[in-house]
């Protein structure tokens, strides 16, 4: 099913997917005609696959549940954002804050991210085949953030339980972040994440981690001067 | 929030839709910024005159042109809406001093290419009033404005200039305004309202009269303005983008090898020619990026 926004309101197509007959076939749409709209798609809660052809707006996606989005173009702020399950894939670049606040599902990237890729993250795995921007992964608490490319300056600042996986270069690490060794587990997590994303395997050895000292969300008693 | 615009065309051939193109990006920003609106459009160059753009608060067209004529010399007046645009021989420094026993006009900018349109009301109405569309040019920028900083006035509004054939539009908030003022004010700067954007047109004027680069001069802006920005600013011969460190304020670029567009949101550019096929990118923090002759 097409649904071409030149001609049908954006209320109207998100509504056309938000409200799936579950008794249906149709099962595949295509929005076309983005031209950078705000929250095209946010809110679907049902097991279908929309393909998004074109540039699209702010909190594309947003609050998925289920769905399967491809955006055949770059998205604008907060792609994905509170996401709880399904899949985003990008094929282009995204803006600040993708993925925020997510708590499941995998958001991909093909492209670059700029800053704050998964600040908040709450479980959600998301994986950039580029770069990301300053304050990735800031507060991230759950979940997994894996960068093909470089990071930007303070990368995973005052991070709880989220590991990040780089294989590029970190500009610079955010309070309480720091080099982790990898395990067996990391590895097995790591690799079917890449699997996702269809990256090859054998990357994983030039992958470094990173996660929390727990210094900065622990309470001790050595600074208890400073409160 | 406040919507940021702006267009350098690189093929001729697009010169006489700059205006087109412009309404275009400016009417999709008036969402985030509903409540006055400006525009600077730069055309062709003319050689030994001066275009000054005003702000008039008077029905009395014909009488203030005639009372103008008798003291200068060549003159000749377009009426636009509450602007006009004063085409003149006559050098700035003498100009000015003339337009200033007129306490029914106030300058919004002046050069040999740069006219100005700023006006309080939704950005719609306003690009209509002025009627936009019709202009031509090499290049333009715009501004939708929701005000935080000072009054919703003629005066608030962007774009700004401070120099000859220079302006300024700004998305964000500045901190240290008042102390800049201070000091750009005591080097002869004229800075008339109490805006933190007018002072970082200042701030660039000052620094392109020590010789600077416009690229210089924002990047070192990026030591001396405190504040949330981006800046999109323009002079005769291009304009340029910077974004503070933090650059919580948004912009996307879209490039392609007839035109560079700014805007603050990619919905602006989506009905310019070819755009799905230009190179769109997000500036980077802290860098400058500029285009031009």
């Amino acid at each position: 099913m097409n649904l071409n926004l030149k001609k049908e309101s954006l209320r109207k197509v998100n509504e056309t997917l938000q409200s799936i007959d579950r008794k249906s076939n149709k099962k595949i749409f295509k929005v076309s005609n983005p031209d950078g709209n705000h929250a095209i798609c946010a809110g679907l809660k049902d097991e279908i696959e929309v393909t998004i052809d074109g540039h699209t707006g702010y909190y594309c996606a947003g609050m998925n549940m289920n769905a399967n989005i491809i955006v055949n173009g770059n998205v604008g702020t907060g792609v994905a954002e509170n996401m709880m399950s399904g899949t985003v894939h990008v094929k282009g670049n995204a803006s600040q804050s993708a993925g925020a606040t997510a708590h499941g599902g995998t958001l991909i990237i093909d492209g670059d991210t700029s800053s704050r890729c998964g600040i908040s993250m709450k479980g959600i795995d998301i994986i950039v085949k580029g770069s990301v921007g300053h304050m990735s992964a800031f507060m991230a608490q759950s979940g997994n953030l894996v960068i093909c490319g470089d990071a930007g300056d303070a990368l995973g600042d005052s991070i709880y339980e989220a590991n990040i996986f780089i294989k590029g270069k970190v500009k610079s690490l955010g309070a309480d972040c720091e080099e982790k060794k990898m395990n067996k587990k990391d590895q097995n997590i790591l690799r079917s994440l890449l699997k996702k994303a269809s990256i090859n395997e054998s990357e994983i050895k030039n992958f470094k981690m990173y996660g929390s000292a727990r210094k900065l969300y622990n309470f001790n008693i050595d600074n208890v001067s400073e409160y | 929030m406040c919507g940021i615009v702006g267009i350098y065309l690189k093929n001729k051939k697009y010169n006489s839709q700059l205006g087109k193109f412009l309404t275009g990006m400016m009417n999709s920003m008036a969402t985030r910024g509903p409540d006055s609106a400006g525009f600077a459009i730069y055309s062709s160059e003319k050689k030994k005159k001066y275009k000054y753009s005003v702000c008039s608060n008077t029905d009395q067209v014909k009488e203030i042109s005639k009372k103008l004529s008798k003291q200068v010399k060549d003159i000749k007046v377009k009426s636009i809406s509450d602007h006009l645009i004063i085409e003149t021989a006559m050098k700035p420094k003498k100009f000015i001093e003339i337009l200033k026993n007129y306490d029914e006009l106030s300058l919004v900018g002046y050069g040999s290419c740069i006219e100005i349109f700023k006006q309080v009301g939704n950005p719609k109405d306003v690009v209509k009033n002025f009627s936009l569309e019709k202009f031509s040019g090499s290049h333009a920028i715009g501004h939708t404005r929701m005000a935080t900083e000072s009054a919703i006035t003629t005066d608030g509004s962007h774009p700004y200039s401070t120099g000859e054939d220079e302006c300024l539009v700004h998305n964000g908030s500045l901190s240290n305004h008042n102390n800049l003022r201070r000091s750009l004010q005591k080097k002869g700067i004229e800075i008339k309202s109490m805006n933190d954007t007018e002072v970082a047109a200042g701030y660039i004027s000052n620094g392109l009269s020590d010789k600077k680069s416009l690229k210089e001069t924002l990047l070192d802006g990026l030591k001396d303005l405190d504040g949330f920005y981006t800046f999109i600013s323009g002079t005769k011969n291009g304009m340029a983008i910077v974004r503070d460190e933090i650059a919580c304020k948004p912009a996307v670029v879209a490039e392609t090898k007839d035109y560079v567009a700014i805007a603050s949101e990619f919905q602006a550019m989506a009905h310019l020619p070819n755009v799905n096929s230009a190179k769109i990118f997000e500036p980077e923090p802290g860098k400058v990026y500029s285009w031009g002759k």
